[in-house]
């Protein structure tokens, strides 16, 4: 079952930081989430192919035409911090 | 006794689609603009937005399968690829995993050692991510920025099975792919622009063992030339490990061209846990016989079929065919001449000689010069018919190819036509006879090479135009009897 | 009656009459949001802006068929430079610089948006009690939630807060907060009406769709909002209808299925004999009405609460603080601005979300979780297709129960059920839509789901119309 250590590693794998109070709180909420979800494997799905579309559909495709792009101080309006037109973020490394 | 090892290299290859625009929105795929001015809400992943595909980077992918002796899916789909960085704007890549356009082909190459067959694992689709520039050194930098206009660009990644055995094979593979790309005309493969990107698995195994050795894998290798010195690079690096009683650590190692070494890149990298699952935005794709036929008729001859064809059908060498077929444009214009002209021999070393070191000069590609397919035909057939001498034909040729006159008119503007009338020439050798008597005493001495001297004297007197090899017969006539 | 409580074809004929103007509506609707906000709370931002430009453009769009009607967007759709929040942190200052096309379909209609609507943190939620902002509250009893997670909406419509409201729903979050609130919410088809721009929760459960006071509006939204949209790429081309068309009372020889796994569940006796006794007008009015034998709904939730969450982790990454939203002020390097600006961005339902989705999909538990959800999912969209074969239409009810009291719930497990009836429906990707049905002992609305196959909008609108009716309770208002 779930336990702390699957717990950090997911919250790393999604880029979230928890506390340790959270880490002990998530691992026994979603263990009992999982315990419930573990009922599905009641049902026999050997034979059975996996629903991602439920109205099944096909080749959906766009012509190979540039439509205008969002003028430029548009893209950049909600950057949280921008310069000389490219979204600024903190150094890739860290010290 | 020492071990002996072989070396077992995989690529996998980033192709960039040179579509007009993006794989899910109708931003322009141009390079170099502005930063950030080939973006909207799809493409910069704004909440709420939707990818819809542009069906021009499935035709190319298809046609890219079929040119790659691939199996086309006929049931496809797009999936996830999750992971976060600032350059990928949904964090997620939407890619292809389990189900690509096409898998299981192979394509052949040919080194000094000889002809090989390097299978290829699969062809699929994703999206290109943006470009992060580091504030100063990436050490030291205090900031990233970001421009998202690669954003969506389509690309194909193509991955080879581990067939290659040395950097040289690696080589001549990744040539073999681009020019294949630039035949089908689907991407600029421009190496230094990153339009075409190359990243390889490199191991090492005791001869005769059947089991891989561990690998690293090898990134940022950004010209042809560092393919070959990274992966000669760490074939060394892991020889001399093994060797020394060590063991390959498996890790993504980058290629520093300045330092001209590989750089472990381990604890900088996060680990692989994509979490792909099929991309629900986006439903799948179904590619039938019709369209796959619709794609095949789009192949022009490859390359490779064109080099053997060059060489078994119009009798060129090897080195011939290997260099006018080995860029696309090149062969084209070959080809063009040969429409109205049929020695390819001969057309052969005009275009690997005065053309190639015109346009090498002028850094153009054949089609952007001023000498035409047909305008070349007939210049050669001047040469062919004693109208202009060879020598002659250099001039006419440049001239042609500054200005774009056909060489008639420039033959008959500058006068250069080939001077083979007898009574035209009788006063001018005649004359030489006349001013270089000891080249003449020479001659009928019995020294033959005093004749060549003669002729020189004639063809710099009439400015190149005299016929030679007539010129020679009149000396001969009048000399030794 | 009050202009507030007018549907919009009773507010659509007194503008035909000449005895309301656009003006006059739209200000009795201001007035209604003043009066009430303080105390029901459904909107994180009234766009007088957006109103008065849909005012000001009545005269060109006097045709269309919502001009001049007062509309709720839940906050979760995008509309060009308004604050788009999801009720999270994370959003609090983002204004999109596009519309969603259900938007843009509303304002082509003429239609004059009040504001948008207060919600569940991205969706997530029963109760609209996981919004960052503040609890909404249920118009017929404060105390209670108007449920979730289009809940904003909800109230909206029942405190007359606006004529009609869109909201969203991915497992049930239209269809429980209008049994909750006693209105009229419609699941469409999946694929029906356009997601473009609707901020993605779990893309492959997620539908747009309206939540009205009366079946008729909902037909009228449907004529909206439905259609064809190119850029999306799970849009239905060619099914769409006039669904007033649908508007008759007649059930006769209509089958109706009635599912006993639904009704052996555990849930209100109130609820039960409610539903149960709507049935039976039905069955009067001629509808022929048979139990029938569905898979367990709790495989559904088991499901649902593997999908929906390995969905949203992927969707819900884009939140990095790189591009827009929020960005945590404590970082020294990109990987922490990441985690921190996602751990005081997010709500702690969406971080749980987060964390079983990621956990779901990673390396081991693929096959085990998502896979295995996945043909669940088939056994129960095939389950659903059997019934359709010989039903038209299949009656459960919306929700376990009436609308909870505000904080009574915080075990998230005892939350999920609450979606119990919906959930399954979302799986299968088919329409439905809950009718009120009835009240409890607390005079609390009930609702009662009607469900039919793909593209079965129609049918679900006769039958609703002819219940709603029969039932005679539609003018009944909450007071506030």
């Amino acid at each position: 079952m779930i336990d702390k250590k699957d717990v950090e590693y997911a919250a790393g794998l999604a880029q979230l930081k928890l506390d340790e109070e959270e880490k002990e709180k998530y691992t026994e909420q979603i263990g009992e989430i999982l315990d419930y979800v573990d009922k599905l494997s009641e049902l026999d799905t050997d034979d059975v192919v996996p629903t991602a579309y439920t109205v099944p559909m096909k080749n959906v495709l766009r012509k190979d035409e540039v439509q205008e792009s969002l003028p430029r101080e548009k893209s950049l309006a909600n950057a949280p911090d921008e310069k000389d037109g490219q979204f600024r973020a903190p150094k890739i490394m860290s010290d | 006794m020492s071990t002996k090892y072989e070396t077992v290299i995989g690529l996998e290859v980033h192709v960039q689609l040179n579509t007009e625009s993006k794989i899910f929105c109708g931003c322009s795929t141009e390079f170099g603009k502005e930063p950030n001015e080939n973006t909207c809400p799809v493409c910069l992943g704004l909440p709420g937005t939707l990818p819809v595909l542009n069906k021009k980077v499935v035709d190319y992918a298809i046609m890219a399968g079929l040119a790659l002796n691939c199996e086309i899916a006929e049931y496809s789909k797009f999936d996830r690829k999750n992971y976060f960085y600032p350059d990928l704007p949904k964090a997620y890549q939407i890619s292809q995993f389990d189900l690509p356009v096409a898998e299981n082909g192979r394509i052949e190459i040919e080194t000094d050692e000889g002809i090989f067959n390097i299978g290829v694992t699969r062809v699929h689709l994703e999206e290109d991510a943006g470009k992060l520039i580091h504030e100063g050194s990436i050490d030291k930098s205090k900031g990233s920025l970001v421009d998202y206009n690669r954003t969506g660009v389509p690309l194909i990644e193509i991955v080879s099975e581990p067939d290659m055995r040395t950097p040289a094979q690696a080589k001549a593979y990744l040539t073999e792919l681009k020019m294949i790309m630039e035949y089908l005309d689907i991407s600029d493969c421009n190496m230094e622009e990153g339009s075409l990107r190359c990243d390889a698995n490199v191991s090492l195994r005791p001869v005769g063992q059947e089991e891989f050795g561990t690998k690293a894998e090898l990134k940022n290798m950004n010209s042809f030339s560092a393919v070959e010195k990274g992966l000669e690079y760490e074939v060394k690096r892991q020889r001399q490990l093994l060797e020394e009683g060590g063991e390959v650590v498996q890790e993504t190692r980058t290629w520093d061209e300045s330092l001209n070494k590989t750089i472990s890149m381990r604890g900088k990298e996060e680990a692989h846990d994509y979490r792909y699952f099929p991309e629900p935005d986006l439903v799948p794709l179904e590619i039938n016989e019709a369209w796959k036929e619709e794609m095949r008729k789009e192949i022009p001859e490859l390359p490779r079929e064109k080099y053997k064809r060059f060489v078994s059908e119009l009798g060129l060498p090897e080195y011939d065919a290997g260099v006018l077929t080995g860029d696309k444009d090149m062969a084209v214009f070959f080809e063009e001449v040969l429409k109205d002209y049929d020695d390819p021999k001969n057309l052969s070393n005009w275009m690997m000689g005065e053309f190639l070191r015109l346009l090498n000069e002028n850094n153009h590609s054949p089609f952007d010069s001023g000498v035409t397919p047909l305008n070349l035909a007939r210049m050669l057939k001047l040469i062919d018919e004693d109208v202009i001498s060879g020598k002659i034909a250099k001039e006419v040729f440049e001239k042609m190819y500054n200005s774009g006159s056909d060489p008639e008119t420039i033959v008959e503007e500058e006068g250069l036509k080939q001077i083979s009338d007898e009574d035209e020439l009788e006063n001018i050798v005649d004359g030489i006879i006349a001013e270089n008597s000891d080249a003449v005493e020479d001659v009928q001495n019995g020294k033959d090479r005093a004749i060549g001297f003669l002729v020189g004297q004639v063809m710099k007197e009439t400015r190149g135009k005299a016929n030679p090899g007539l010129v020679n017969q009149m000396l001969r006539d009048k000399l030794m009897d | 009656m009050n202009i507030y409580d007018l549907t919009i074809h009773e507010l659509k004929d007194k503008i035909a009459a000449g005895e309301l103007t656009p003006a006059e509506i739209k200000n009795a609707y201001s007035d209604r949001i003043n009066e009430v906000e303080d105390s029901v709370k459904s909107y994180i931002t009234v766009t007088d802006q957006l109103a008065d430009q849909g005012l000001a453009a009545y005269e060109k769009k006097k045709d269309g068929l919502l001009a001049g009607i007062p509309i709720a967007v839940k906050d979760n759709m995008s509309t060009d430079g308004i604050k788009t929040s999801c009720a999270s942190k994370m959003l609090e200052n983002y204004k999109p610089p596009y519309d969603a096309t259900a938007v843009e379909k509303l304002s082509e209609a003429g239609a004059v948006i009040m504001g948008k609507t207060n919600m569940d943190e991205f969706a997530m939620g029963s109760s609209t009690e996981n919004s960052a902002f503040f609890n909404t509250h249920n118009p017929w009893n404060l105390n209670h939630a108007p449920g979730g997670s289009s809940g904003g909406s909800a109230a909206a419509v029942a405190a007359g807060e606006c004529a009609a409201a869109l909201g969203s729903d991915t497992g049930g979050s239209i269809r429980q907060p209008a049994a909750y609130c006693g209105v009229v919410g419609l699941k469409p088809t999946y694929g029906m009406v356009s997601r473009y721009g609707l901020v993605a929760f779990a893309s492959s459960l997620d539908q747009i769709g309206p939540i009205t006071k009366d079946v008729e509006d909902s037909a009228i939204m449907m004529n909206v909002i439905a259609g064809h949209d190119p850029k999306d790429s799970t849009s239905i081309e060619g099914k769409k209808e006039d669904y007033t068309e649908y508007l008759k009372e007649d059930v006769s020889g209509m089958k109706i299925g009635i599912p006993e796994e639904y009704f052996n569940l555990d849930f209100d006796k109130e609820v039960k004999e409610s539903v149960m006794a709507a049935v039976e007008k039905l069955k009067e009015a001629g509808a022929e009405v048979e139990t029938v034998h569905m898979t367990d709904a709790s495989y559904a939730l088991a499901a649902y609460y593997v999908i929906a969450p390995a969905e949203a982790s992927s969707n819900l990454a884009r939140y990095d603080g790189v591009r827009y939203g929020l960005r945590s002020e404590h970082a020294s390097d990109v990987s922490e601005m990441f985690t921190n600006t996602r751990h005081e961005g997010f709500g702690d339902e969406v971080k749980r979300r987060i964390m079983i989705g990621t956990y779901a999909l990673s390396s081991g538990y693929y096959d085990a979780y998502y896979l295995k959800a996945q043909k669940v999912r088939t056994l129960i969209k095939d389950d659903f297709d059997r019934i359709f074969n010989d039903f038209d239409l299949i009656v459960t009810p919306t929700a376990p129960t009436t609308a909870i009291e505000l904080g009574s719930k915080s075990d998230p497990l005892e939350m999920y059920y609450t979606d119990i009836f919906t959930v399954p429906i979302n799986i299968a990707g088919v329409p439905a839509m809950s009718v009120p049905c009835g009240f409890d002992s607390n005079q609390m609305p009930i609702g009662l789901q009607l469900i039919g196959p793909h593209f079965g909008e129609g049918k679900i609108i006769q039958a609703a119309y002819t219940l709603e009716k029969l039932l005679n309770i539609k003018d009944k208002r909450a007071e506030l």
